[in-house]
């Protein structure tokens, strides 16, 4: 098998560029994601009345659509109604919509998992509800949160490959008219298999080890 | 009124066409399914045999399909495999392919969780009541591992009908394909015809996942307590 | 032993509580006097613990009152956590905050709820840690420790807040037998240096020992009271002898 060398060294650069491209939407769309899942899960921890089923419905609507009818919605459907948003835009509301309700399952499992005789063993000493959230809830759920926030963020990283779909000048698109231009679609794709093996791996691999500092911290095991 | 963009759904054959898309995403969910259904049982089981060498390989296999996007490995079936085999695969057969694939790793790693949860004290108590091997998988270990199993295995169906909305992008006539064709060809007569078709694709996916999460969700309840 | 000390801290008035159209206090009445140590004794189900917990409380009443040196606390304003520095309390499970070490969970009401100066804590802190025998664990983990040497901990951290009362629901019974022991010194110590008790426990001997009043209850209301001598030797009710002779073999 003739692999052409050249082909790949002079193509990195726009991979180098649909990195970037990638990294930042991926970046934006699990902060904004991080927002929205800690306001949702304070929100239905609380009860909030009016919000709660508000967000329960967000969740479900979420979790059961898939994020590539999300962003057609929003960057082909949304402009009929007068609002035109860039590709970009599109993306990352796309992504943190999907993923703030990820995320928001992750914080309340881990809030749900501090349990009821630590919060009144808190309220026994005076606490109010903020020092209680401060100084025993939050602690405590962050290091059960940990695993599955990581898990989403991955998870948010992997769904960026759908974002070429709206011309986005990502790696699948680069690795698409590669394939169509050069026709040398050996080397193109496994470009884009080491591109998201680079941009993954070490972050799965980062996961497992905050993992385990975590429980470590927890359980001293 | 004449002109309001949800009619383009209802003009003509559209509704049935947007309903045979449809049938076609289920259709390519559902086989890939049953494939990695029966392929991840058999590598649940595999994966608690003692050979290194052949956990390595799982292991590597399972990462592989977590590490990269499904959309990739679409394309690398799509593009590459065709190209390498000079064989003319339709955009169904790689996708069924595919999410076979990935279905049968996640479903390898479902199974062997189940199996490896299973109470080890059950078994004794089995075996102490004088239980045949036989017997003891029968009556009490394949019944409480497909309990472990089903909530996750609903899962990743819902997850899987989630994904075949990607194929559209590897040229598959599926729903999403017939919404995008009736947007272009209402063009002139239904202009916002956009917003109401994948608005509408929106909902349907929604009727299919809804049932389907909350069936597993009552199924974890009840069998987990 | 401290009859005489007429302070009332605590006045139950008839107070009815339910969980889910189940009535559990069926119009319970008490007072208790500063310095003196109540044990409630009764079968499971009596409603000991819930009685513990609405009097800082943990749970809600439905009606009647409970007034903490005769102020009222069943109003809806009631500041439940001014209420809970002065009435502490320590449970079965000890709670005490993994996360945390021995003296940050102790220090962490009185530096975060109470304010109070650092040093002034820390001394207080280690001075009752020392009483407890256990000063040289106070940057050990919960984890670190044994369940015993957790209670006792649970303890110090609820006396650290220098409470009026301090309720004790069921201290030892999820403790091996041969720790119990040393939980129950810790409370008879406090019994000997006036602390206002209230105890739920199952230990009968350490009950007539440390108790100035005992409160026998069944299905939600208090069905006897006397002093210790009386009510373990003579007891009044059926009930109340049909309880004892439980733990007669």
């Amino acid at each position: 098998m003739n692999v052409d060398w050249n082909f790949i060294i002079n193509s990195l650069p726009l991979y180098k560029e649909a990195i970037w491209i990638t990294l930042q939407l991926a970046f934006w769309g699990i902060l904004l994601s991080i927002a929205i899942g800690l306001v949702c899960s304070v929100i239905l921890y609380f009860k909030v009345k009016g919000l709660e089923s508000i967000v329960r419905v967000y969740i479900e609507v979420s979790r059961n659509t898939p994020l590539l009818i999300q962003i057609f919605f929003l960057y082909f459907g949304f402009p009929k109604l007068g609002l035109t948003m860039s590709a970009s835009t599109c993306a990352i509301i796309g992504l943190s919509f999907l993923g703030g309700s990820y995320m928001s399952e992750a914080f309340r499992s881990g809030i749900e998992s501090v349990s009821k005789s630590q919060i009144e063993s808190g309220l026994s000493i005076g606490l109010s509800n903020v020092q209680l959230a401060r100084y025993v809830v939050i602690p405590q759920a962050f290091s059960v949160s940990v695993p599955s926030l990581g898990a989403n963020c991955i998870f948010l990283l992997k769904e960026t490959s759908i974002l070429g779909a709206i011309s986005i000048l990502d790696v699948m698109n680069v690795t698409k008219d590669l394939i169509g231009m050069y026709y040398k679609t050996f080397e193109s794709l496994v470009m884009l298999v080491v591109v998201y093996i680079i941009l993954l791996l070490p972050l799965s691999i980062l996961l497992t080890w905050l993992e385990k500092r975590v429980r470590y911290a927890e359980f001293g095991n | 009124m004449q002109n309001l963009g949800i009619n383009a759904i209802f003009e003509g054959r559209n509704f049935q066409r947007l309903f045979e898309g449809l049938v076609i995403t289920i259709e390519i969910a559902f086989i890939s399914i049953i494939i990695a259904s029966l392929l991840g049982i058999a590598i649940g089981l595999s994966r608690t045999t003692k050979s290194k060498p052949l956990l390595i390989i799982n292991r590597v296999y399972l990462e592989f399909f977590r590490i990269i996007p499904t959309l990739v490995w679409l394309f690398i079936f799509y593009f590459g495999v065709t190209t390498a085999l000079n064989v003319d695969l339709s955009g169904e057969v790689v996708a069924i392919i595919v999410f076979s694939l990935w279905g049968a790793a996640e479903m390898g790693d479902i199974v062997r969780g189940a199996l490896q949860s299973l109470p080890k004290h059950q078994l004794e108590s089995g075996k102490a009541l004088g239980l045949s091997h036989f017997q003891l998988y029968r009556y009490v270990l394949i019944p409480q591992a497909i309990r472990r199993t089903l909530p996750g295995t609903i899962n990743l169906a819902t997850r899987m009908i989630k994904t075949t909305s990607l194929v559209v992008l590897i040229g598959v006539i599926d729903v999403v394909k017939i919404g995008q064709q009736i947007i272009e060809t209402s063009r002139f007569e239904f202009p916002s015809a956009s917003f109401w078709v994948y608005g509408f694709i929106f909902i349907l996916y929604f009727i299919i996942c809804y049932p389907l999460s909350q069936i597993s969700k009552k199924l974890e309840l009840k069998w987990n307590s | 032993m401290k009859n005489n000390n007429s302070i009332t801290l605590l006045q139950i008035e008839d107070i009815h509580k339910e969980f889910d159209d189940l009535e559990i206090l069926k119009g319970v009445s008490l007072s208790l006097h500063k310095g003196e140590v109540l044990v409630v004794l009764g079968p499971s189900g009596c409603g000991k613990s819930t009685l513990l917990r609405c009097i800082n409380g943990l749970e809600k009443i439905q009606s009647g009152d409970i007034k903490f040196k005769d102020k009222s606390l069943t109003h809806k304003n009631t500041d439940w956590q001014e209420v809970r520095e002065k009435i502490g309390m320590v449970f079965q499970n000890y709670d005490l905050f993994p996360h945390m070490t021995v003296i940050e969970n102790i220090l962490l009401g009185p530096l975060k709820v109470q304010k109070r100066d650092k040093t002034e804590a820390m001394t207080q802190a280690e001075e009752l840690l020392n009483r407890v025998g256990l000063l040289d664990r106070k940057d050990s983990y919960p984890r670190q420790l044994s369940g015993g040497q957790k209670q006792r901990i649970a303890i110090v951290r609820a006396l650290c807040m220098n409470p009026e009362i301090i309720l004790f629901d069921e201290v030892t019974a999820s403790l091996d037998p041969e720790v119990v022991r040393e939980v129950l010194d810790v409370i008879l110590g406090l019994a000997k240096q006036g602390m206002t008790m209230v105890i739920v426990t199952h230990e009968m001997g350490f009950a007539h020992s440390v108790a100035d009043r005992i409160v026998f209850m069944d299905e939600g209301k208090i069905c006897e009271t006397a002093d210790p001598d009386t009510f373990f030797t003579s007891p009044t009710t059926e009930r109340a002898q049909h309880f004892l002779n439980i733990f007669q073999y």
